[in-house]
């Protein structure tokens, strides 16, 4: 089958069994999730949001952005949960239930997306780096820390006046601001990572450069990247509330999580809610899908269980 | 590293709080720019300035009454173009040397001086001599002689019923000219002037400290020994310390997070001091932007916004405004109704220029709080009278510099940006943002609005120089005024109040706390029980 | 070895001079003026006109980055805009604050999350494992303005026992670096698991388990040197965030440091002060690389460089 002998002599050697290609793995896999409470749960979870975010204008109870005059206090307060508003109002009287179904939209763009997108390109681009070493190494690393002074924000805000803002500039500026830090974690790990001896061993024995790096060195970094996919859900989603804020991204009054927290920070003491509510929001679904990602992995090679 | 960790277990300097004794605290969010007269230009700095030099002219205390200061009296020729300032003697800058009639001669061509990059020069640009100056052709400005070294002449070109309120802002204040030489490019850093303090310490980006000056020339004032003014304060913690009794003066005011707790809690309320501001929030129409060319869009659009609904979302903070000037200015007219609220009406109109299914443009905001919910309110009601609003909130540089590009932006809302009074005047609110002369590249007249009839009412108004002709030349502005609004180049939205919370241990009248031309506080004025 | 370096700072020169450039046109194309800025509400075009000009603002782009390059080899930053003060007077003032933040926040992202990875990492799959995820994942999505506002309202306002913001030693520190910790903790909780996840798992480890070697011996010398790998990374990209400031925490605990700094600089275009702030922060940032880069062989001689 696929790597057959390679990957004998390849396990010998090791020090610790590899992600090897079984025969029919897909099906083996399937099961071995279905069998993980917690994975369901995930998916369970993420399928919702992704159920809000699509089903939105047709499940949401109002407009997210009507001001209701009754929406706020005659003083102007903001109103917390009562019965006409499931989860209150916030600093306009727009109801939260109905900007929080729509924020998913954002939200689940903003993570899926961009940090995706983050993660293949630091990958690809720092995983090369690590393998080769040499010069090629040396300038791809170089580029990295010259790409992490950039002064990001500055880049908001003339990229701002510049395009005209949308959802996918956002998640485009995220994605090639954030690459370079998962660029450099896994170009530390591969460096570690190529320089074993079943590296050697393997180069010896004449596996190409390609199925070594993919079907040998790649497994290994999936924990990492999984830990960086997941954890990096909640950090994008408050960075686009940061980009927005600047004038990139989503414009007022389209509703994000990241941005309902924006504007009511320093509300905190007083309506509570109004960042408790989205951040559980961002909380609830990072988590969710690290859980279907640690599913994931588990399900797809046993033997790497609980990492 | 080991510094780092030096520094971590080591007590810093200066604990907070040992000035509490005798020093009055306030807090600000920003830092403290620079406090040369010459070039300090933002609100925070402006009092503080204020404190440390002196002009001709100033303002009574807690008023908008303009009364000689260093100046001890003043004359003016009979075709009103040539004052003759005769000034106070013995009055001192802080390193002894007395003041005479040079000093200010030399204050003012130093802020004229391009090398100074002021941004004052427009105040004085009807002082004869000031243009050929300025280019370079002259060594000197002709239009301002030392008569004798205690006294001034200024002659204008055309007589200038705001003059005197131009002696009496930062830009004309009196600096010694040894001690900016010494201090060079650093003078706003090192300050030397007449005032009622002098600097005594300043750690950038923490905190600035004032010490009573003992020479000052009024007697009594200044009334505070010290004023410690702590930076890079955020106004929600700036009202935990105040709680606690760390803070004198919220300078920044009460956050917006916590106006309501504190408004409804009888004993922090009784230390608020509630006053007006000479301040108005609009959004400008660009005049040369279709539609808007049409005034009857214009009008259209001033009959719907809810303007009481603005103003209870920033917690009835303000007052809704129905004219261009605030209600504390001079000359504000109380007999004039404004445009009604009235969506229908609106729509009507619309209709009539021929949009009766409305149409698309585009609001400019500033992006700090509270001015994107504002801006999100005004959009929402635009959008009944089926104008579909695309809102762009950025930070303020950008959106300035929109309002001074041509064609650019259709609509601004002006709050967080302008426009808040230079001095006590109504034609303060006409010259830099109204005027044909303001309109072009650059300039604060985001509306682009040009009435040459307008320009010439006000240029007629301005020309009443005389103290008895006071209450003509507030009428004429008032008609001037009304044919603006006629045009409705703006959208009048509100005028913020102002609550200046202090501790109970200040003393001094509370006019001073609300004082229209020093925010927060009058400096001099204010002191311990 | 001193070849390596050599080399290295030969790059980090080129790295630095690349930032100052891409920063300098960036700031450029950010549609605002920093003459009008400084000019104020009622100045005139003409009045605009000339502190531009004797700002040098209105030469073409190219002339002004050689003329900005040209001070900045002779060590002169420029003058702020805004403050009219020397912009190495300016960071010079706000250095003791970043650093003692930057180490202050580094300990305690250590001091919560490294525990708790190798708690969680050593009782794998138990229900302390699953709380030290979570909890994880809250310190994450927190937002730093509400946890460092909670954090300030409840231990310095309502318990009185620490300092309600402010720069100074310990007692003033311990909050903005409590909340740095509560947002980074998360990030070394996780990677310290998964890294020792994988060590643990390892046929070595099981042998000296095997040969009946003590619980915590196993843990401490192999796995935890092998495990530290990516936390030194990690540390290394925190110095260089952490240099060009931590603006929320910053703001909150009013703590002088450099965010504060860069974040007013851009709001009026400060163009001096930006860049200023650009160029040390890329210097900390190739430094703490470089540093990291370092450590590596000493962690795992296998790495080595050419």
């Amino acid at each position: 089958m696929t790597g057959g002998s390679d990957a004998a002599l390849v396990e010998a050697v090791s020090r610790r069994g590899t992600a090897v290609p079984r025969r029919g793995r897909p099906p083996q896999a399937w099961d071995r999730l279905k069998r993980n409470p917690l994975a369901l749960a995930g998916l369970a979870v993420v399928g919702l949001v992704v159920l809000a975010a699509i089903l939105a204008p047709w499940v949401a109870p109002f407009d997210p952005v009507e001001q209701f005059p009754d929406g706020l206090s005659p003083e102007g307060r903001p109103l917390g949960p009562t019965g006409q508003f499931w989860l209150g109002t916030d600093l306009l009287g727009r109801d939260l239930v109905s900007r929080l179904l729509y924020g998913a939209r954002v939200s689940l763009l903003v993570g899926v997306l961009a940090n995706g997108a983050a993660l293949l390109i630091g990958t690809m681009l720092g995983g090369l780096a690590g393998y080769l070493k040499g010069w090629t190494g040396a300038v791809f690393m170089r580029f990295t820390d010259m790409m992490m002074a950039f002064p990001a924000l500055l880049l908001a805000i003339a990229l701002s006046a510049i395009l005209r803002p949308s959802l996918w500039i956002v998640a485009l500026v995220i994605a090639l601001v954030n690459w370079v830090w998962i660029a450099r974690v896994v170009y530390a790990q591969m460096l570690a990572l190529s320089s074993r001896e079943f590296v050697e061993a393997a180069r010896a024995v004449g596996v190409p450069t390609g199925r070594l790096l993919v079907r040998h060195l790649l497994p290994h970094l999936v924990p990492t990247l999984l830990v960086w996919g997941t954890l990096g859900v909640s950090t994008t989603v408050l960075f686009e509330a940061a980009l927005s804020f600047l004038g990139v991204g989503v414009r007022p009054p389209t509703p994000s999580w990241g941005g309902m927290i924006n504007e009511s920070q320093s509300y905190f003491l007083d309506a509570p809610w109004l960042v408790i509510f989205p951040g559980m929001a961002i909380l609830v679904t990072s988590l969710a899908f690290n859980l279907v990602g640690d599913g994931l992995r588990d399900a797809l090679d046993p033997q790497m269980r609980g990492r | 590293m080991l510094l780092a960790v030096v520094a971590l277990l080591l007590p810093p300097g200066v604990a907070l709080g040992q000035g509490g004794k005798v020093a009055v605290v306030i807090t600000f969010k920003d830092d403290i720019s620079t406090l040369d007269p010459a070039v300090g230009y933002d609100w925070q700095n402006w009092s503080i300035i204020k404190s440390l030099f002196d002009g001709l002219m100033d303002y009574e205390p807690g008023t908008t009454k303009l009364v000689p200061h260093l100046a001890e009296s003043y004359t003016i020729s009979s075709d009103a173009r040539t004052y003759t300032f005769k000034l106070r003697q013995g009055v001192k800058f802080t390193n002894g040397r007395e003041v005479t009639a040079q000093d200010f001669k030399y204050s003012l061509e130093r802020m004229l001086n391009p090398k100074t990059q002021s941004p004052g020069p427009g105040f004085f640009s009807g002082i004869v001599g000031v243009k050929a100056f300025q280019e370079g052709k002259a060594a000197e400005v002709t239009g301002i002689k030392v008569v004798d070294p205690s006294t001034l002449q200024i002659t204008l070109d055309a007589a200038n019923a705001a003059f005197l309120h131009t002696m009496a802002i930062n830009f004309s204040h009196v600096v010694p000219r040894e001690e900016v030489e010494k201090a060079g490019a650093d003078f706003g850093h090192k300050p030397v002037g007449t005032g009622a303090f002098r600097l005594k310490e300043w750690v950038l980006g923490q905190r600035v400290v004032l010490e009573r000056n003992p020479n000052y020339f009024l007697k009594g004032r200044p009334r505070a020994q010290e004023i410690v003014i702590l930076v890079g304060v955020e106004p929600s913690v700036a009202l935990l310390r105040f709680q606690r009794g760390e803070v004198d003066i919220l300078g920044d005011g009460i956050p917006p997070a916590r106006f309501v707790q504190v408004m409804s809690d009888p004993k922090q309320k009784a230390l608020v001091v509630i006053g007006d501001q000479l301040q108005t929030g609009y959004v400008t129409i660009n005049t040369e932007v279709k539609p808007f060319t049409d005034v009857r869009v214009r009008r259209a659009l001033n009959m719907a916004i809810d303007k009481r609904k603005i103003v209870r979302i920033i917690n009835n903070r303000a007052v809704p405004a129905n004219q261009v000037l605030p209600p504390l200015m001079p000359g504000y007219d109380k007999a004039y109704k404004g445009y009604p609220y009235d969506p229908a009406a609106a729509r009507k109109l619309l209709a009539e220029a021929g949009y009766p299914n409305g149409f698309s443009t585009t609001l400019y905001a500033n992006n700090t709080d509270p001015n994107p919910r504002i801006a999100q309110a005004i959009q929402a009601d635009l959008a009944r009278i089926r104008v579909k609003v695309e809102l762009k909130t950025l930070a303020q540089s950008t959106v300035i510099e929109a309002g001074g590009t041509k064609g650019k932006a259709p609509l601004i809302w002006s709050g967080g940006m302008a426009w808040i009074a230079d001095y006590p005047d109504p034609n303060n609110f006409y010259w830099p943002i109204l005027s044909c002369a303001a309109r072009g590249p650059g300039s604060w007249n985001w509306a682009w609005y040009c009435n040459q009839r307008a320009e010439q009412m006000a240029k007629a108004a301005d020309a009443l120089v005389r103290p008895e002709q006071a209450k003509i030349r507030a009428e004429r502005f008032q008609a001037m005024y009304r044919t603006v609004m006629a045009d409705a180049p703006w959208i009048p939205i509100f005028n913020e109040r102002r609550y200046t919370m202090r501790s109970a241990r200040l003393s001094g009248p509370t006019a001073i706390f609300v004082d229209p031309i020093h925010i927060p506080v009058h400096y001099d004025e204010v002191g311990l029980k | 070895m001193a070849r390596y370096l050599v080399l290295r700072l030969g790059q980090a020169l080129l790295v630095l001079f690349g930032i100052t450039l891409v920063a300098f046109v960036i700031t450029f194309l950010v549609p605002a003026d920093p003459a009008r800025m400084i000019a104020g509400q009622s100045a005139t075009a003409e009045t605009v006109q000339r502190i531009r000009h004797e700002l040098g603002l209105d030469l073409p782009l190219p002339a002004q980055f050689g003329r900005y390059l040209r001070h900045v080899l002779r060590g002169d930053l420029g003058r702020s805009y805004a403050q009219k003060v020397d912009v190495a007077a300016l960071l010079r003032s706000r250095f003791p604050a970043t650093v003692e933040l930057m180490v202050a926040g580094i300990v305690f992202e250590l001091l919560i999350g490294l525990p708790a990875g190798i708690l969680a990492a050593v009782r794998r799959d138990s229900w302390l494992d699953r709380t030290v995820m979570v909890g994880a994942f809250l310190g994450v999505s927190a937002p730093q303005f509400a946890v460092g506002l909670l954090l300030l309202y409840l231990v310095a306002f309502k318990l009185q026992v620490l300092p309600l913001g402010g720069y100074g030693g310990l007692s003033h520190v311990l909050l903005p670096a409590l909340t740095l910790g509560i947002a980074g903790g998360g990030w070394y909780a996780r990677v310290m698991r998964s890294a020792m996840v994988e060590v643990l798992t390892q046929d070595y480890v099981r042998t000296a388990r095997a040969k009946g070697l003590p619980g915590v011996q196993v843990v401490s010398k192999h796995a935890l040197k092998n495990a530290i790998l990516p936390v030194v990374t990690m540390v290394g990209l925190d110095f260089g965030t952490f240099m060009g400031g931590v603006v929320v925490v910053e703001s909150v605990f009013g703590w002088p440091g450099i965010g504060q700094l860069a974040w007013q600089a851009i709001q009026i275009v400060d163009i001096p002060v930006i860049m200023g702030v650009v160029i040390f922060s890329a210097l900390a940032i190739v430094t703490g690389n470089l540093l990291a880069d370092l450590v590596y062989p000493l962690l795992d001689p296998k790495i080595r460089y050419q």
